[in-house]
């Protein structure tokens, strides 16, 4: 059996209907920045710790670095290309990390946001304990967290009063 | 001018792209026809090379080429150029691109496999096959100069780079006469940078040959152009460095490296493009790391704690290699005497080779290292005299009325070294101004429930704005907005920013309207790098310079096309203005006069452009400084450190965007915690490298960092037009010394003194159960 | 840093499963990849086949079964986290996923996965010896049962054969009302434990444990029931001198060192979180 043998996989990306080929080791991270030329998700270890992959999958957050592409059959995936309005309106967690200066080099910026986008959307109510737990899998070497913490109590506090 | 932006906490221009997935980082950038490198590297800490045999990867499926240093037909047959030379190294070892014979760490690269991905490249890499002769290995600091001891390169005398002497005063007069001497042993281990983007290039031959584009996830492209122009035997001019948007530097991003030769040596000898990102696993064997260093120390104090004097000898860890020459230890002897009006200072520092990773500046260089050593002693001193460790500092301060203060040591160019401004005991006393009066009663209370609360101090002087300059071009385009081109690369500081608030106030116009282009050896010709908080001080100054320059020129042109004199004239919403009419005219519509129409002479005595180039040169270094406190409370149980609180008062001098140097201090300081707590890389008696993952090496996270508590003090400099002083490693440079001086304090009832960094929890219990002589540094 | 090349299978039923497990040579089983996918990436897990069981439809449940909760192999750290049945019958166990990784590992890793991983530090097996559990295994020689007591064979090593996979776990949970504790030390949040320590206590009517279990990780390959202590305390008052007593037997235990942390800190820590474990456990019995 030819262990590179390509399947195709469907699944939705940021709304988008994707279908592709992929070889089977090729993780879903690699997949999205060379497959679908999404580089908004960055890989900061590719050994599931530092959290710079983090995209959301069926509703729910996954590293990137950590499912094979072809698991992603089927699937509805959100980047952090896919978290502003279609039409360019941003996420509020996107305005806040610019208002509070939530961002440095930018690297650890989309896991962080997809993070932050998912946690906060499910619990507009989380607190800065919460907070800092939900980001304890994502390394910010830039920051200190601090910023990155009060946009994300910035955007819930938008989030609550929108709701 | 009034001062719109200057000052202001504007948010970032570099922003909107970056939080919507649209920056473009070197790994985001594919060129045609490119294709992947792996490296093969040592297993070894230290090996002879009898053979390479990669016949077998060479047939591997998607595999390109694999060249080892003797397929380059004697053009990687010289070591990599020494950046930073000195007439004291006795031993000027630095690596080849691809190693020639012997390996000297593990991770030293050995060849390169190109293949059409990554994946099929590491497949190819693992079948290449090196047959090595393991040697001793270099590995025990301590004991490093010791005859007998392994060496670090078979074919040197000792492990010795070289032995710098510094100070000043007469230190064994003092130290006779001291009523108070006492001695300490100190040790500081290494970390990584961690910037959360690994390094990597994409490099592009030109199709006509003789000349490439280079992508470089770099602080320093023009470096990069110039040591790889001088290696490869190519002008400058034929070799384009640019660093695209870079995901965190923090200073081992300002070495050249053996992997930018090596790729760029196989892209022009295949005529391909092409790409290698380094991974983590890479990072941790082959980034320089930084702070190994062993000190044996005497402090001298007169009857009343005042400091008088140190003096001691240093092991400095330099690892396998000097890519950046004895800069380090030379930092660390220029960080004294901090912020103490000091006697006397009698310090040598032996630089030395180990088999461990090539050491260069990580945040803060090696100012960390000598902050932590003289505050140490100063805590030292307070503790046998039973004094306040603050009244110590405030007894042995630099007053602000000897300002500038010559300290008696010399800089890196041998120039004397002389403090521009500052009250370092106002930062203190701003810092307990934030902090409170009520810790020791607190303590106290605390202690009697059986929990441990500590609270430690630090103070630093930080030299920053390092000659020798910067440079910026400003120019007004015809639609009315301003391109500014600038040599200076950022990795997330936000100098696009700062430069934009400079320029915009100057030129007064919006700061949107200002559009930054920087870090591109095609954009502009010269820059030197953004290494040791320089960026903001030399490079704003230059952007400074650069626009009042271009304000100048548009109110000479302004008042010959107004018809009014100079002196009415205002710059305003993108306007040259008579101040109190209507009578204006676009600073675009002057652009495009002074760009030029066919057949319309110029203007008599104007050149063409409303534009202007300059350089700032920075002569003098500015000192900037700062105090920090930091409160944990210890859980003597598990020996798990809380930080509670933490005070930062910081003087940067003038601050041009308050908000972003927060940012720096915020990172700084989380990263000096780390330095404190959690960072070790570790490695055998082998010299095998044991944290080479984030679960075995451990980075600070969110869930157990404090808020940092921030109060600015503005002493401006003298030294530079803006007043400004350097921001970004002020925050790291204390930081490890007041959590470790506030989990000594803690400790304070077991008698804990606490002798080096970083400690863990199981440190800490063993010192505990020791009750007493701390930690012996082994 | 990419995952060496491999065959890939998705069988969809347990059937189809063991039939590939006993077909193929050198597999590795797919379950949340949490652990197996870094293992890939790093190449420290060279496998010629990789089985994906993540569709196989069967394998994610929580249920209640006769003496005690099935739970599927294949259910999600956080659908347990966040299950009824789980957090009546077991809470314990949600207090133990907390300290789990995090949000985004939690969300893959499974229970299954955990138990078959079986990193000496992890808290899933610890619970699971808290609660006795049986660990149903499925082969093409049919399903078999293995008490959780005989489960870890060495390091890292579940006792379960190269052409099997697990399927369950029956977590033999406590039928009257009870206090839990769990408690736990690492360097940082989400970070693999040094040391764990669960318990659960039942009282009387006179306010005297009637039963205890104490379960400890990190100090051994496998979580170390420490019986002992639980005799100890059987019969006796839930008072802070049996606690502490209780967990002093904790400082005699044979415990792993390694370059990092020493078998004495390892003890330490067993006695403080037994301690702590206990002492939550046993304000929660009371209510
Ligand atoms: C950043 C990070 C932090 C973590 N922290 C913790 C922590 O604090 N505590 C903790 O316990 N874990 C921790 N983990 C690991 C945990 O998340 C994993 O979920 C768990 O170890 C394995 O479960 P999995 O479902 O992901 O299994 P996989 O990774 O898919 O598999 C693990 C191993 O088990 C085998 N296997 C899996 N399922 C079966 C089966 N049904 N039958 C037979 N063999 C099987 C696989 O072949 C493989 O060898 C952490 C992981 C990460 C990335
Ligand atoms: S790249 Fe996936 S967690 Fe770091
Ligand atoms: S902003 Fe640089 S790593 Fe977070």
């Amino acid at each position: 059996m030819d262990v590179e043998e390509k399947r195709r996989i469907s699944l939705v990306v940021n709304g988008r209907k994707i279908e592709r080929e992929v070889s089977p080791r090729k993780h879903l991270g690699d997949f999205l920045r060379e497959d679908l030329r999404l580089t908004g998700t960055h890989l900061g270890c590719e050994h599931g710790v530092c959290g710079s992959c983090t995209v959301i999958a069926d509703g729910v957050l996954v590293r990137s670095c950590l499912m094979l592409a072809i698991q992603a059959d089927g699937m509805v995936l959100r980047t952090v290309e896919g978290l502003a309005e279609p039409d360019g309106t941003l996420h509020p967690i996107q305005e806040a990390f610019h208002e509070k200066h939530g961002l440095q080099c930018g690297f650890c910026t989309p896991g962080m946001l997809t993070t932050l986008a998912a946690v906060i959307e499910e619990n507009p109510s989380i607190d800065e304990a919460g907070i800092r737990e939900a980001i304890s899998g994502n390394i910010c070497r830039c920051t200190g967290y601090e910023t990155i913490v009060d946009a994300a109590l910035s955007a819930a506090a938008t989030m609550r009063q929108g709701a | 001018m009034g001062a719109r932006y200057f000052g202001a906490s504007v948010r970032r221009l570099e922003d909107p792209k970056l939080i919507t997935g649209r920056g473009t980082y070197v790994d985001d950038i594919s060129v045609a026809g490119m294709m992947h490198v792996a490296f093969v590297r040592s297993p070894h800490a230290h090996a002879t090379i009898n053979s390479i045999d990669a016949s077998m990867a060479r047939e591997m499926p998607g595999v390109h080429a694999v060249l080892a240093a003797d397929d380059f037909e004697g053009k990687a047959d010289k070591p990599m150029i020494l950046p930073v030379p000195a007439p004291i190294i006795k031993q000027a070892k630095t690596q080849y691109p691809l190693a020639r014979g012997s390996v000297h760490h593990v991770g030293d690269p050995v060849a390169v496999v190109v293949a059409e991905t990554r994946a099929l490249a590491e497949d190819a890499a693992a079948m290449v096959m090196v047959d090595y002769d393991p040697l001793p290995a270099s590995v025990d600091l301590a004991h490093a100069l010791d005859p007998g001891a392994p060496l670090a390169h078979a074919d040197s005398p000792d492990n010795l780079i070289a032995t710098l002497k510094g100070g000043f005063g007469d230190a064994a007069g003092i130290f006779a006469k001291a009523p108070h001497v006492f001695t300490e042993r100190l040790e500081l281990h290494r970390g990584g940078c961690h910037s959360m983007e690994c390094r990597g290039v994409v490099v592009r031959p030109d199709p006509m040959g003789g000349r490439f584009e280079m992508w470089n996830s770099t602080q320093v492209p023009y470096m990069v152009r110039r040591y790889l122009a001088q290696y490869l035997g190519l002008e400058e001019n034929a070799i384009r460095v640019a660093a695209p948007d870079v995901g965190g530097g923090f200073g081992p991003k300002a070495v050249v490296y053996a992997e930018e030769y090596a790729v760029s040596l196989a892209a022009l000898h295949l005529g391909i493009p092409l790409k290698w990102i380094e991974d983590r696993r890479e990072h941790f064997v082959a980034t320089t790391q930084q702070r190994d260093q062993i000190w044996d120390l005497e402090v001298a104090a007169d009857a009343d704690g005042r400091l008088l004097a140190v003096r001691g000898t240093c092991l400095h860890d330099n690892g396998a290699y000097i890519p950046y020459g004895i800069v380090l230890a030379a930092t660390a002897m220029a960080a004294f005497p901090g912020p103490y009006a000091l006697e006397s200072v009698d310090v040598t520092i032996h630089s030395i080779f180990t088999n461990m990773v090539p050491n260069t500046p990580v945040r803060g260089a090696a100012r960390p290292n000598t902050c932590f050593v003289l505050e140490r002693l100063v805590d030292l001193v307070a503790q046998k005299l039973g004094l306040d460790p603050a009244e110590v500092r405030r007894r042995s301060y630099v007053r602000p009325d000897q300002m500038p203060y010559t300290t008696g040591m010399k800089a890196r160019d041998g120039s004397v070294v002389a403090y521009d401004s500052g009250d370092y005991q106002g930062c203190l006393d701003l810092a307990f101004a934030k902090y409170g009066a009520d810790f020791r009663a607190r303590q106290a209370a605390a202690r009697a429930e059986g929990r441990y609360l500590g609270m430690g101090m630090a103070s630093y002087v930080e030299d920053t704005g390092l000659a020798p300059f910067e440079g910026a071009t400003i120019r007004v385009q015809p639609d009315g907005k301003i391109h500014l081109q600038t040599g200076a690369a950022a990795q997330g500081q936000g100098h696009k920013t700062v430069f934009a608030q400079i320029a915009a106030d100057l030129l007064g116009v919006r700061f949107e309207d200002v559009t930054v282009e920087a870090a591109d050896t095609a954009a502009f010709p010269l820059g030197i790098g953004t290494v040791a908080s320089r960026v903001a001080v030399v490079g704003g100054s230059s952007v400074h310079m650069a626009a009042t320059e271009v304000r100048t020129k548009a109110i000479k042109v302004g008042a010959t096309l107004l018809e009014a004199s100079e002196s009415d004239l205002e710059l305003e919403g993108g306007f040259v203005k008579v101040a109190g009419t209507d009578r204006k005219i676009g600073l675009g519509e002057i652009a495009l006069k002074l760009n030029g129409l066919f057949g319309s002479p110029m203007m008599k005595g104007v050149e063409p452009g409303l534009a202007a180039t300059s350089y700032f040169e920075a002569r003098e270094l500015t000192f900037a400084n700062g105090s920090n406190i930091c409160e944990v409370e210890v859980d003597v149980d598990t020996g798990a450190v809380k930080i509670l609180r933490y005070v930062v008062a910081h003087d940067c001098g003038k601050l041009i965007n308050p908000m972003l140097v927060d940012g720096q201090i915020r990172g700084g300081v989380v990263h000096g915690i780390g330095n404190a707590l959690y960072e070790r890389m570790i490695y055998d008696e082998s010299g095998q490298p044991l944290t080479t993952n984030y679960g075995e090496y451990l980075l600070p996270l969110a869930s157990e960092m404090p808020r940092i508590e921030i109060v600015h003090m503005e002493s401006p400099s003298p030294r530079n037009p803006l007043g400004v002083k350097g921001a970004g490693e002020g925050g790291t440079i204390p930081a490890a010394a007041a959590v470790i001086a506030a989990v000594e304090d803690a400790l304070a009832p077991f008698d804990v003194r606490i002798k080096r960094h970083p400690i863990s929890p199981q440190d800490i219990v063993e010192m505990i159960d020791a009750g007493m002589p701390a930690l012996a540094a082994e | 840093m990419k995952a060496p090349p491999f065959a890939y299978h998705d069988p969809r039923s347990v059937e189809e499963l063991t039939g590939l497990l006993g077909t193929l040579e050198n597999v590795r089983i797919l379950a949340g990849g949490q652990s197996l996918m870094p293992m890939l990436n790093m190449r420290y897990s060279m496998p010629d086949h990789v089985v994906d069981i993540n569709r196989i439809a069967d394998l994610d449940y929580v249920r209640r079964v006769e003496g005690g909760l099935r739970i599927g192999a294949m259910t999600r750290q956080r659908t347990l986290e966040r299950d009824p049945l789980v957090a009546q019958y077991a809470p314990v166990l949600v207090e133990a996923l907390h300290w789990v990784g995090h949000v985004q590992t939690r969300s893959r890793g499974t229970f299954g996965g955990s138990l078959c991983h079986l990193d000496p530090a992890s808290e899933q097996p610890c619970v699971a010896a808290l609660f006795d559990a049986t660990l149903h295994v499925a082969g093409a020689r049919g399903e078999r049962d293995v008490s959780i007591h005989d489960w870890v064979l060495g390091y890292m090593t579940p006792a379960i054969e190269p052409d099997e996979a697990l399927v369950g776990i029956t977590l033999r949970t406590w039928d009257g009302p009870h206090g839990y504790g769990f408690e736990e030390f690492a360097r940082r949040h989400g970070d693999y434990a040094i040391v764990a320590a669960g318990a659960l206590v039942a009282l009387d009517g006179a306010g005297k444990i009637s039963r205890a279990a104490i379960s400890i990780a990190g100090v051994d390959v496998k979580p170390i029931r420490l019986t002992e202590a639980e005799t100890m305390l059987t019969g006796g008052p839930a008072d802070a001198g049996a606690i502490a007593a209780a967990a002093e037997v904790a400082r005699g235990l044979e415990c792993m060192s390694d370059a990092q942390i020493s078998g004495d800190y390892r003890r330490r820590l067993a006695t403080t979180l037994t301690r702590r474990a206990l002492d939550k456990a046993v304000k929660r019995a009371r209510g």
